[in-house]
């Protein structure tokens, strides 16, 4: 009697096959889709493209009566509010992996980390109403007015906080946008700090470092990989968030220099304008917007990637 | 016969009954956000009534009418009306179904509801960074007698395209010549200065959370919320409250006889009692349908709402065309819409 049943063995040789076309077809999936999305996204943007030409990435101007669109300010409006959010998100974030990997008592682990999870799934509906509500009227009576008053005065830097305080605008979104994202990048930071080998930071300690340098010199350039990743997850979140940032940013299509005046961003712009917006151009101008997000995010993406193997290069050597 | 085709004429028949009943039943519809709330309720008690049903999409005015193009809808609802031409172009029929107004709200230390008096120029030049305080001259002559605070002025406004803008931009487009030609009018225009906040709920709140904002909401949600609205100027010299009767003095006041293509902007209208910022909502229709029996039961549908949904409609703040619309709309149906030659829609 043979050990392995010959039909056995051909039944399984086809399951391997079938299995494994199957993911294939799951993996195309994702390119198909994607393809399908770049080339409706420029379809749909044609028109606005043809009309406008490069003038669509350069003009301040969004004018729907008129039908002159131009996507600098929500361009703009994209770039620095993400900035805002990874300034804030990205210190907080790694605090809060390092702490719950290194410092933290065990009887706070659980608690701090659920926490932080559960910050995750609260949706982004949530975020902007509470923003609206909550956040801003404490930004517009206690925040703004100090900052206007002590920091506007201030050559240079004072340029950035100028003006009425509203409550809502470019700052009030990027404060939202952080919160929004700082699970993401404090559960991707604390998963990749608890996949440092313990025996690295036992030697490190065993060789009389202290809890700092362990960090520093052990934890930290061990996971630097997973450090960017997280980063790039969090800043791709950042660029793509439509609905609490529309509820806070105070939707103009205009650039200021004050972070309190109020501006858009790409994705709330279409959010807001897209269900009434009438005509060709107007539509097409709105579609150019996702357009112009799908190469951002893309190139973001890109350029994430293009770190990521340099630093393993890097670690190689 | 064997059993199998037995089963399949079986299924097949069924299928065929059960796409006959829906096709008979429901009608679809979409467009409008504005209308929403009157037209689901409308649908309630209509499918109570007679058990057809009404499924409508409240995707926004533009994506309405791209869908009736489409011809995925029934019917499509716009709170702009669509130009004679364009209508022409793709053969459709518009009429007027309901009435709404839009209303101004301030938040100044002092001044309650009805208590400010605003004309359209002021508002203009207030939304065009002209006007910059509360004290500024111009207002207080509108006001002698209210004590008016320096405060700045923060227009809000609506940052969603909306029938609420269009309406709004269309009448300071009217009462300010450089309103109209530096901004114009639209479901969203660029605003020069001022806040955008999302819906009519962004904007009470931006105007009730900011010292010395100035916005405006439709008429049901500054009532709702008791804001503190303004009284206006209206093309007669009249000053005018918000209220269902000014805004259908706004309606009947209007000539609809001779609007082509019931294309008529209602803000603005003369009459003493018309309130100026109103607006009716339409919807859209095919003259020619290839669908006759859909629209027959649309239309049937809407002409109970104009006979029996006018309560509710007032309920929700909403306002009833006056009788004398509705029997004009009645007969550019009987007229108008046919398919083979017969009129879709023949009810009194």
């Amino acid at each position: 009697m043979a050990i392995i049943d010959p039909r056995h063995a051909a039944k399984q040789l086809i399951f391997e096959r079938v299995f494994r076309s199957a993911t294939l077809m799951a993996a195309i999936l994702v390119l198909v889709i994607l393809g399908g999305v770049a080339i409706s996204l420029l379809h749909g943007s044609w028109p606005a493209l043809s009309h406008f030409g490069m003038h669509f990435v350069t003009r301040e101007i969004w004018n729907p009566v008129t039908e002159q669109f131009g996507a600098l300010s929500a361009i703009y409006g994209t770039l620095v509010t993400s900035t805002i959010a990874m300034a804030i998100a990205v210190p907080v974030g790694f605090g809060i992996a390092l702490f719950l990997t290194e410092l933290c008592p065990p009887l706070l682990k659980r608690p701090i980390g659920v926490a932080v999870e559960l910050l995750a799934a609260v949706p982004s509906i949530i975020f902007g109403i509470w923003g609206l509500f909550v956040l801003a009227p404490v930004l517009q009576r206690h925040v703004q007015p100090w900052l206007i008053e002590h920091v506007g005065p201030v050559p240079g830097i004072g340029k950035l906080f100028m003006g009425p305080p509203y409550g809502i605008g470019i700052l009030t979104a990027g404060f939202v946008l952080a919160i929004m994202v700082l699970p993401f990048i404090a559960a991707t930071m604390r998963d990749v700090f608890d996949t440092v080998p313990p025996m690295l930071k036992e030697s490190g300690y065993g060789l009389g470092a202290t809890t700092w340098e362990v960090i520093w010199k052990v934890v930290v350039p061990h996971s630097r990989v997973g450090i960017v990743g997280g980063v790039m997850l969090g800043l791709g979140r950042a660029l793509g968030e439509t609905m609490a940032v529309t509820f806070v940013i105070g939707n103009a299509h205009r650039i200021s220099t004050s972070l309190l005046a109020p501006g858009t961003t790409i994705s709330s712009a279409i959010a807001n304008e897209f269900t009434e917006a009438v005509g060709d151009l107007y539509t097409s101008s709105l579609i150019a917007l996702g357009l112009l997000l799908f190469l951002i995010t893309f190139s973001v993406i890109a350029a994430a990637q293009a770190m990521l193997r340099r630093l393993e290069r890097r670690a190689a050597l | 016969m064997n059993t199998l085709q037995r089963i399949a004429f079986a299924a097949a028949a069924c299928l065929g009954l059960a796409a006959g009943a829906v096709a008979a039943n429901d009608i679809s519809g979409a467009g409008a956000t504005f209308p929403y709330p009157i037209y689901a309720k409308w649908a309630d008690a209509y499918k109570k009534l007679t058990g057809i049903g009404l499924n409508y999409q409240s995707i926004g005015s533009g994506g309405g009418i791209k869908q009736i193009k489409a011809k995925t809808v029934t019917f499509g609802a716009s709170d702009m009306p669509l130009k004679p031409d364009d209508l022409k172009a793709a053969g459709l029929l518009q009429f007027p179904m309901i009435i709404g107004g839009v209303v101004p709200v301030v938040n100044i230390k002092g001044v309650g509801p009805g208590q400010l008096h605003l004309d359209g120029a002021t508002i203009a030049a207030i939304y065009l960074g002209d006007i910059t305080k509360w004290d500024d001259p111009q207002i207080k002559r509108l006001n002698p007698k209210v004590a008016l605070p320096g405060t700045a002025i923060a227009p809000v406004y609506r940052s969603d395209g909306s029938g609420t803008n269009f309406l709004f931009s269309d009448y300071l487009s009217k009462a300010s010549p450089k309103f109209g030609t530096t901004i114009g009018a639209n479901s969203s225009v660029q605003w020069p200065i001022g806040i955008g906040a999302k819906g009519n709920e962004g904007v009470a709140n931006m105007t009730t959370q900011t010292d010395g904002a100035i916005g405006y909401v439709e008429y049901a949600y500054a009532k709702q919320n008791k804001m503190s609205y303004t009284q206006l100027t209206n093309k007669s010299g009249a000053v005018v409250s918000p209220s269902a009767e000014s805004f259908q003095a706004a309606a009947a006041n209007a000539d609809w006889s001779k609007a082509d293509s019931y294309y008529l902007i209602l803000t603005d209208q003369a009459g003493a009692k018309s309130w100026p910022i109103t607006g009716a909502s339409f919807i859209l229709v095919y003259r020619q349908p290839t669908d006759s029996v859909q629209v027959g039961e649309a239309l049937k549908f809407f002409a109970w709402a104009y006979k029996d949904g006018a309560a509710m409609a007032s309920e929700l703040d909403y306002v009833p065309l006056p009788a004398a619309l509705i029997d004009q709309v009645k007969k550019t149906w009987r007229t108008e819409i046919s398919a083979g030659g017969h009129p879709v829609w023949s009810g009194p």
